[in-house]
């Protein structure tokens, strides 16, 4: 367990400075001018010359990678041009919301897929089992952007029974719980046909294994044998899985911030990529994906103690 | 060359009857399956919408009528009309244009790029498989539409932009199953004894393997098409897309947002073939699999 830590660890840091690597020559090694695209349209010449000097783009390019990523690893993002704030400082700050967002959405998401993938095997060919199915594949379809909006067509413009837009006040824990009702159903509808399909597919697996039908030939009772035999080793795929849907309801809670207008990370890179405040869409894209490879770091962690058979296989 | 051309030929032609009869038999798999059958039905729908929007669509999709803006839908316009008076029903039809084109020219891009890398992955020296996979891995770490917004900030929005980043983001993906199938071939005895008899790496390759790593390319290609349709239409919602006036269902869905509380018919035009055509291309892609390649198929 520990050989695996380490190298599905140093793996991470592998991917880490590559993904950095990469972003940093997709600014350097695109045609046109690095200060113009950084600065935007409005900047004049002698801004563009200071921009240079202060960011050294008069070094040569390998000194420039090793000032970029040294810089990243102190946790120095740069500097909003605008409002001349730290990066890193910003996109921190709006965070919370979308952790919020993408933990709540995960969570219904579990709470949901499993019973529906347990009770879809249980039922396996009947008429339940094809409808789960069919809901599942649909729901994994259906756009999240489109969920989102629909849900805020239906429940918030035509029924009124949730409110539209924003997180809710500051401090106060049930406004900001009922603006989050919305939100999270959209980015985590997709997960729940995920992994009801994941866990049909696994229990399936295991119902037919030796240890359950030992404990069928014991005469244990059907109920014990699903929950107490079954079911604890189907759910192990899925969480190794959840490393993955961090990265997906990530995306998705982009379109659900937007849509809702609810701050967080999303709606920051979007405000930036319109004002084309460059620095501020590179920070909140590495910090995102370094906080995506950790929770899949976390997950295959999770499910290599719990399944020694996935240790093998790096 | 010549000798080699009709030796194969001759054995495709022997194998023929056998293929077509495994294929017909997929076929009718296929359409025994109700939501395989329900999605090539929706798939068709989309697709004569695409092809014949010039016939169907009763105005031109960026005719403006600013007298006749914001109506609710009528025999003269069916899906109403947007905020510069143009025709809805018009908009849908040549939006599915875009869509389609999209899907196709990325699932073009991403299979010959997924091809390419991966058999050379698979086949060649060890490093640059590792090389290769890491740089893979690395792509694939980046969150999708955050990436995506990066890559618009830098690039631009436009269509162009939208291919490229579909397709970087789906070649690690295709490379990979390429990779493993020809990991898997590489030591199987038709292989050694062709290495054998001297034939040479793209021989190797191109003769011998890739006829047997492009079908779960294909149907895993056809699975992908929601995706990229659901990616498409969200940048363009997003106004990071196609580029006004082009019709786009997405960008009907950015119009429409704005007017969402007293003209909710425009988000609901632009959101419903999205919808019709992810579930379609979906139960389709499914069925394909499931028909095409036994070893996935469902309750084996």
């Amino acid at each position: 367990m520990l050989i695996y830590t380490a190298r599905r660890l140093a793996l991470t840091v592998l991917i880490l400075l590559v993904t950095m690597t990469l972003l940093f020559s997709m600014v350097y090694l695109v045609p046109g001018d690095p200060a113009s695209i950084a600065l935007g349209p409005r900047a004049t010449a002698a801004m563009k010359a200071a921009f240079r000097e202060r960011m050294g783009l008069n070094d040569p390019l390998p000194v420039q990678l090793w000032t970029f990523i040294s810089n990243v690893l102190r946790g120095d993002l740069g500097i909003d041009v605008w409002s001349n704030r730290s990066v890193t400082q910003i996109v921190l700050e709006a965070m919370p919301y979308t952790l919020a967002l993408t933990g709540v959405g995960l969570g219904w998401a579990v709470v949901t897929g499993i019973p529906l993938g347990a009770w879809s095997a249980v039922a396996r060919n009947s008429w339940t089992d094809r409808l789960i199915g069919v809901i599942s594949v649909s729901a994994i379809a259906i756009p999240s952007f489109i969920v989102a909006i629909y849900s805020l067509l239906l429940f918030a413009v035509w029924l009124k029974w949730l409110p539209a837009i924003g997180a809710g006040d500051r401090g106060d824990w049930g406004d900001q719980l009922v603006h989050l009702l919305l939100p999270a159903f959209a980015v985590g509808l997709g997960w729940v046909g995920y992994i009801a399909r994941m866990v049909r597919a696994s229990m399936l697996e295991v119902m037919g294994e030796n240890h359950v039908r030992t404990a069928r030939a014991f005469g244990l009772p059907e109920q014990r044998i699903l929950f107490r035999y079954a079911l604890p080793i189907a759910i192990l795929p899925t969480i190794a899985l959840l490393g993955v849907g961090i990265g997906n309801l990530l995306s998705g809670a982009v379109f659900a911030e937007i849509v809702f207008a609810r701050p967080g990370v999303g709606k920051l890179t979007y405000d930036a990529v319109i004002t084309r405040n460059y620095p501020v869409v590179m920070g909140s894209v590495l910090i995102t994906t370094a906080f995506y490879a950790s929770c899949t770091l976390v997950a295959d962690l999770v499910a290599a103690w719990l399944d020694p058979r996935v240790r093998a296989s790096l | 060359m010549s000798a080699q051309a009709s030796d194969t030929s001759l054995t495709a032609g022997r194998a023929a009857p056998l293929v077509l009869e495994r294929r017909f038999g997929a076929l009718r798999r296929l359409l025994r399956d109700p939501l395989g059958a329900l999605g090539l039905v929706l798939v068709a729908l989309i697709v004569i919408m695409a092809l014949g929007a010039d016939i169907l669509s009763p105005y031109g999709p960026n005719v403006t009528n600013v007298k006749e803006r914001l109506q609710p839908p009528s025999e003269l316009h069916w899906l109403g009309t947007d905020q510069l008076g143009r025709d809805i029903f018009s908009r849908v039809l040549v939006g599915s244009r875009i869509a389609l084109w999209v899907a196709a020219v990325t699932s073009f891009f991403s299979l010959i790029g997924g091809l390419a890398l991966g058999l050379i992955a698979g086949y060649g020296p060890r490093w640059l498989d590792s090389l290769l996979i890491l740089i893979f891995d690395s792509i694939r770490a980046f969150p999708t539409v955050l990436f995506a917004l990066a890559v618009v900030t830098i690039l631009g929005p436009s269509l162009g932009t939208i291919i490229f980043i579909i397709t970087i983001f789906n070649v690690p993906v295709y490379a990979r199953i390429v990779r493993t199938q020809t990991l898997s071939l590489r030591t199987t005895e038709f292989i050694l004894a062709e290495r054998s008899l001297g034939a040479g790496p793209v021989r190797v390759l191109f003769v011998h393997m890739l006829p047997n790593v492009i079908g779960p390319l294909l149907i895993l290609a056809s699975m992908d098409v929601p995706v990229v349709i659901t990616i498409e239409a969200g940048l363009s919602f997003l106004g990071l897309g196609v580029r006004p006036p082009t019709a786009s269902w997405g960008s009907i869905l950015n119009d429409g947002y704005a007017f969402i509380r007293n003209t909710p018919w425009m988000v609901i035009s632009g959101g419903v073939p999205l919808i019709l055509a992810t579930l379609g291309f979906t139960f389709l892609g499914e069925a394909l699999r499931d028909a095409f390649d036994p070893r996935l198929r469902k309750d084996v």
